[in-house]
């Protein structure tokens, strides 16, 4: 989707500002709002690219105007409801409906702490074949999807120069919509500045994209 | 099977407690809708937590031991210690440069969206930063969550397009010839800069050479600096 959250060479957003001791939330509801996620997302109802995409469908003007986790609030919101976690007359309640079991939470401490130090890795152990190999000069396909795609907006139809294959990850045009994760080939992609944006660019400098290999086609 | 932004509107709309429904009390109290204020999200936030947990389908301690990783843990001080590391063991440069999950993991870190690390090096003539355009992707296992800049409209628009005027902001100055190469974090790999080893620290220990390492320098947004005891700098 051409959002507003695909930010890479818009102008004017204002300078950016280093906050001195920062602190790593702000207000005690942002550590809630981030560990709940967490938690739910341990019953594996979702994926992380529906998440990112729930947060892509804050409507523009609220996705500017909100902080990170206020956004994340509303996305998080959105998507219990959409599956099945609680209802909306739950939410506007803020009580369980009655009659209903209660269930074991999914998310356990130590199960918290597995979490933390193994990650959800999304490489995938498959014997997919490369459609590009490190060298090669490839072009970003001027594609204009309406779901969730991870190919910014600014490297569309642009040329670059396979960097180096990561190796097969999950997909997340597909995975977001559960549609499967379809694995294949993610590659550093060099696209030289002046590629980009033209005289602008220094011409020694460099933007390097990670890239599906659905993203790209032979220049 | 897909949301789109109507369903979206719609639930925002009904939900009460959302983030983005106009708040009654304070529409009363002001007579004006304004954006959320804390004070509203914190009692929301609380709110959702009692119903999930009421439901079962949270632990609060599970909830609290998330939190307390990642405020008290889990921070850049990790991520300093492997470039300090790397600084003063030229073995361990090569294994951090060739397989960053294996070295980052021979010091005890890794695990949530630090799955997929690369370390990109900077030398006199190479000057690597790190952004997320879409999101807010970072390297957590090393950094920490992300400061707020990370994730802010400026940096993440900007960055890409003019990489030399962000960096002024940040008070990084870098002469016309360097190569800037700017990392988009778009896919699961999470990228760490090596910052380049300041002159001067030759007889600092691997302690002393990770207090001088940077949150910034590590995003690529600072370089590390040294300055002699007693200098006059």
């Amino acid at each position: 989707m051409n959002g507003v959250h695909d930010m890479g060479g818009m102008q004017d957003m204002g300078p950016t500002h280093d906050e001195q001791n920062e602190p790593v939330f702000h207000e005690p509801w942002e550590g809630r709002v981030f560990a709940l996620r967490r938690a739910i997302g341990a019953w594996r109802k979702w994926n992380i690219d529906a998440t990112r995409y729930a947060i892509e469908l804050v409507p523009p003007a609220d996705y500017l105007r909100m902080s990170y986790y206020e956004r994340q609030f509303a996305a998080f919101l959105e998507m219990l409801v959409q599956h099945n976690f609680v209802t909306r007359e739950e939410l506007e309640n803020s009580v369980p409906a009655s009659g209903l079991p209660k269930a074991t939470p999914a998310l356990s401490v130590e199960k918290a702490n597995i979490l933390i130090t193994k990650g959800v890795p999304t490489k995938r152990d498959v014997r997919v074949d490369p459609r590009f190999g490190v060298g090669q000069r490839v072009r970003a396909r001027n594609v204009h999807p309406v779901g969730h795609t991870r190919l910014p907006r600014y490297a569309r139809g642009k040329t670059g120069v396979i960097d180096r294959d990561h190796g097969v990850f999950v997909f997340p045009d597909t995975n977001a919509h559960f549609l499967g994760e379809k694995p294949q080939h993610v590659y550093s992609v060099r696209f030289a500045a002046r590629e980009l944006w033209g005289e602008q660019g220094a011409p020694q400098d460099s933007v390097y994209i990670d890239m599906w290999d659905d993203y790209l086609e032979p220049a | 099977m897909t949301t789109t932004r109507r369903d979206f509107l719609a639930t925002v709309a009904a939900t009460a407690g959302g983030a983005m429904a106009p708040d009654l009390n304070h529409a009363q109290q002001h007579d004006h809708e304004h954006q959320a204020v804390p004070s509203d999200l914190t009692l929301r936030v609380k709110a959702l937590e009692s119903l999930l947990v009421e439901k079962g389908l949270v632990d609060r301690s599970a909830l609290d031991a998330l939190v307390d990783a990642y405020e008290h843990k889990i921070g850049p001080r990790n991520g300093a210690r492997v470039v300090a590391r790397a600084w003063a063991d030229t073995a361990y440069k090569k294994r951090l440069l060739a397989d960053a999950d294996a070295a980052i993991a021979e010091l005890g870190y890794g695990g949530m969206q630090g799955e997929h690390m690369v370390v990109v090096e900077n030398t006199p003539k190479v000057h690597n930063l790190v952004v997320c355009t879409l999101c807010s992707c970072y390297p957590w296992p090393v950094l920490g969550l992300p400061p707020v800049w990370y994730k802010s409209a400026p940096y993440r628009s900007r960055v890409v397009i003019d990489p030399r005027g962000v960096l002024r902001e940040f008070g990084t100055q870098l002469s016309d010839d360097v190569e800037i190469r700017v990392w988009d974090s778009t896919a699961e790999i999470r990228y760490l800069v090596l910052p380049e080893r300041p002159a001067g620290t030759d007889n600092l220990n691997e302690e002393q050479l990770a207090a001088l390492v940077t949150r910034d320098a590590m995003v690529g947004v600072a370089k590390t600096m040294f300055v002699q005891k007693g200098s006059s700098a």
